[in-house]
């Protein structure tokens, strides 16, 4: 037997010198398996960049549900081309219908949001100085027609136009 | 007595033995370590801009980004949230979010949480805005670097993502961010905050609480663009951005700042 062998086994401290040899081996051998192939260090660098690439294409493949007005118009034209010559042309479809998602296929019909709620989020009046709030036209809730949708006499499209 | 082929044998040994840790880690490449260098030469570098001028606290933009992004509606959570700021003659400062502002300001009062709610008389305004709060998207960004397993880092374009897959839930980041746009997702449990509506300016969308608001209050654009609108405006207009003690270069940029604001 060669005498350098003879010599470790003789060494009390290399026992668990060779267990902890082995974890580190192990712990080692299961990083490779469990860190994907695509994790690395991006463009942004080794502080800022660390990262799983794949996640990327994960955060583009998001589902967009808002879809914008260039959706409707078509189909919608008559509300739209209304919308369009009012004031509220700066509101976007979808902020009272909801998100289009897929529609016309999935959801076939939009739930319309015609609460008073909805109208007072610019319209009741708060006359705060330098906030765009102040500018709009406002009204108080208790003393305006309360209990009434807004739509019964106003049309969203074009709120000040034929009121009912 | 050692003899030169004991010797050999023990060297190559111990030379093996030592290089198999060493194989597991990388060596550090300084091309890398000089990355900041070349995101400086990326041709995007997108960038926010809230008017509080114009911003009127509707918060469509609160419920829009939470319809987008499937952050769960009842629970009082949000990647945005609008403040509304009240200061009075007399100095005080009022602060209230109520729900984030996901249905908007609808009531003069002032929501002071435990304390109750508080009127205040239209004649004891001194100035009253509103303040619209998202991720500034940090070119320094803490909440990165105190990440223990990689789950959140900052995309070539500046955006700073979150791996839902990789994230273990241990909320280092959400402590670490001054501007607390973090959260716990409360359906999968891992860190959550805004991206600028990642999947939505990579295919030349605007983001959702962009295009929601009505009054023109919120704009993304790309600061590497010369010619983009709104980064005209950050170069020659008068901005601010929020907490710029702490060096955390945030890149969302504020028209009508007041010192209220924090």
């Amino acid at each position: 037997m060669p005498q350098w062998r003879v010599v470790i086994m003789k060494n009390h401290a290399v026992r668990p010198l060779l267990v902890i040899i082995c974890i580190v081996v192990l712990i080692l051998l299961v990083r490779i398996v469990y860190v994907p192939k695509d994790f690395g260090i991006g463009p942004a660098g080794y502080m800022y960049g660390l990262h799983r690439e794949g996640n990327e294409a994960e955060w583009k493949a998001f589902k967009v549900k808002y879809q914008g007005r260039e959706l409707c118009k078509d189909c919608h034209a008559k509300n739209y081309a209304l919308n369009m010559s009012s004031p509220h042309r700066i509101i976007q479809c979808e902020d009272c219908h909801g998100p289009a998602v897929d529609h016309p296929d999935k959801p076939a019909n939009l739930v319309i949001d015609k609460s008073r709620a909805l109208c007072l989020r610019c319209h009741f009046s708060l006359p705060y100085p330098s906030s765009g709030r102040s500018v709009i036209k406002g009204i108080d809730p208790d003393a305006h027609n309360p209990g009434i949708e807004c739509a019964a006499c106003h049309n969203p499209h074009k709120p000040m136009e034929g009121l009912r | 007595m050692t003899t030169r082929r004991d010797f050999l044998k023990n060297v190559a040994l111990g030379l093996t033995g030592m290089a198999l840790p060493l194989s597991a880690f990388e060596i550090i490449d300084p091309l890398k370590l000089m990355a900041k260098e070349s995101l400086d030469k990326a041709q995007v570098r997108w960038v926010f801009l809230v008017d509080t001028y114009k911003c009127t606290g509707c918060g469509m933009c609160v419920s829009a980004c939470k319809n987008e992004n499937e952050i769960p509606y009842d629970a009082n959570v949000t990647r945005t949230w609008v403040e509304r700021y009240v200061v009075t003659k007399d100095g005080s400062v009022f602060i209230d979010s109520p729900k984030g502002a996901r249905d908007g300001f609808t009531t003069a009062k002032i929501d002071l949480l435990a304390d109750g709610f508080k009127e205040i008389r239209k004649e004891d305004i001194e100035k009253a805005f509103f303040v619209p709060k998202l991720c500034n998207q940090c070119d320094n960004p803490p909440c990165v670097q105190v990440c223990p397993v990689g789950a959140t880092y900052q995309t070539p374009d500046g955006v700073v993502l979150v791996d839902r897959k990789w994230c273990i839930g241990c909320g280092y980041c959400i402590m670490s961010c001054p501007y607390g746009v973090r959260f716990f997702h409360p359906v999968l449990h891992v860190a959550e905050k805004c991206n600028f509506c990642y999947h939505r300016i990579t295919q030349g969308m605007k983001t959702a609480c962009v295009d929601a608001c009505p009054f023109g209050a919120r704009r993304i654009g790309n600061i590497k663009d010369q010619n983009d609108p709104v980064t005209k405006i950050i170069l020659t207009e008068r901005v601010g951005v929020l907490k710029e003690e702490y060096g955390t270069k945030p890149q969302v940029f504020y028209r009508g700042l007041s010192k209220e604001v924090k």
